[in-house]
């Protein structure tokens, strides 16, 4: 039988969840006997080239390319899992929320302090970067999510102990210790 | 309690409770070593019954268990499915409609709207994330006014005075739009302890002394290890 299929992804997130995720120290090494990885920046395989079992994603939406990436996720993965603080409610990300996009591109490319006056004042427009959203959006807001392990980042053991029962096929039950959003 | 106080017993969820007249259901259920989750109650204060988290059900209606008393005979619902339900769904309803980041917050560990949010076990809010517009107060030398995290449970309007009584916080606008305001002046007379105490009274990171956030290690914090509510669980094992 072919072992089941990961594949991971970070959007308007820090890495620090796939940081935590690479935490599980040595049990990593039962977990690449038990799975195989696709589509994920541990592996770098860049684009999907099967059906995957479990998608897990940290980060919300902050770009038109970070939804597009989510999109193929939920097209590809069979279980969905939202990780982390910024995954499920934007998080840090999100305090630039109440505040209109276009200010905070002016703050960032005409105000700020390191900006040398002596230079045009330039913000990037190219038609091939991703469009900055209205808002950070968490993931579920915009494609249906199967499961949520809060934490900022979430633990290893707890990211340890959902995978473990997913391919155990039992229910995730979360312990007090582990659920934690900071 | 001394014997010639009146006695009157009502059940919980079918367990027998003894009360005396006149303690709320709230008050009774803590003495008789039954958690009823509860946010905008603060022992010994006025309840103004603002959160609705303590609610109950008594023949079929639903009551707030910090202001309705305890009466003889009463059939208390709580610690039932779809009450508890509703209880989270509140919780999850002050988190959306806040902005509640809790890795940058000061009360993280020590929060009791994020221990009630472990208690029910919220992974994700069900309902939509408002983002609100709302500031950081600096008010004044001592306190610092976050409302982002404010869940009006008008704690600090009814318990944070002055030592010849003046109230510090008041409450601006009803519902929705309901704000909290601090006198600067008083809050920044307040000696020491009473601005510790005024932050302390605050359930979230809310209301926050100056200069004193993080303090206490991840690990030793209030909610780290145990569940709120279970100081009173466990008073009668
Ligand atoms: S007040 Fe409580 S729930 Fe809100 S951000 Fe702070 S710790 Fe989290
Ligand atoms: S500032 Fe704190 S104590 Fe006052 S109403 Fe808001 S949450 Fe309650
Ligand atoms: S604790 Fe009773 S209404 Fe808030």
């Amino acid at each position: 039988m072919s072992k089941p299929v990961i594949a991971t992804a970070s959007l308007a997130g820090c890495f620090g969840c796939h940081m935590s995720f690479l935490d599980i120290d040595e049990r990593i090494l039962d977990l690449i006997d038990l799975v195989e990885f696709n589509k994920s920046p541990i592996d770098d395989i860049k684009t999907f080239t099967k059906p995957v079992d479990v998608g897990i994603i940290e980060g919300g939406c902050c770009n038109s390319e970070n939804v597009e990436v989510l999109r193929e996720f939920r097209k590809h993965c069979k279980v969905l899992i939202s990780l982390g603080e910024c995954a499920i409610m934007g998080g840090l990300p999100a305090m630039r929320n109440g505040i209109p996009v276009r200010e905070c591109l002016e703050e960032a490319y005409f105000h700020s302090p390191t900006i040398d006056p002596a230079d045009p004042r330039l913000m990037p427009g190219d038609e091939d970067l991703p469009i900055i959203l209205d808002k950070v959006y968490p993931l579920h807001e915009i494609v249906k999510i199967d499961a949520y392990l809060p934490g900022c980042p979430p633990s290893a053991d707890l990211i340890w102990k959902a995978l473990t029962s997913l391919l155990e096929g039992k229910p995730l039950e979360i312990p007090y210790s582990l659920l934690k959003f900071d | 309690m001394p014997k010639t106080k009146p006695v009157l017993t009502f059940t919980i969820d079918g367990k027998k409770c003894r009360t005396s007249p006149g303690q709320t259901i709230l008050e009774a259920a803590k003495a008789n070593g039954i958690y009823i989750p509860s946010l905008c109650y603060w022992e010994g204060m006025k309840p103004a019954g603002a959160c609705r988290i303590c609610t109950v059900r008594v023949g079929g209606r639903y009551m707030a268990a910090c202001t309705q008393p305890a009466a003889e005979g009463m059939a208390v619902e709580n610690d039932v499915p779809d009450i508890q339900d509703m209880r989270k769904a509140i919780v999850e309803m002050l988190f959306v409609e806040g902005n509640h980041m809790c890795p940058t917050c000061e009360k993280s560990g020590n929060c009791e709207l994020q221990a009630l949010a472990y208690r029910f076990q919220m992974l994700v809010p069900r309902f939509p994330f408002q983002f609100p517009v709302r500031e950081v107060e600096p008010a004044g030398t001592k306190i610092l006014l976050e409302h982002n995290r404010c869940v009006k449970c008008l704690r600090c309007v009814r318990g944070v005075r002055t030592r010849d009584n003046k109230t510090v916080f008041g409450a601006l606008k009803r519902s929705k739009d309901k704000k909290i305001a601090v006198d600067q002046a008083l809050a920044s007379a307040l000696p020491e302890k009473q601005a510790r105490q005024a932050m302390d009274r605050c359930p979230v990171g809310s209301i926050l002394r100056k200069e004193v956030g993080f303090a206490v290690p991840i690990g030793k914090r209030k909610y780290d290890k145990k569940p709120i509510g279970s100081e009173i669980e466990k008073a009668e094992g």
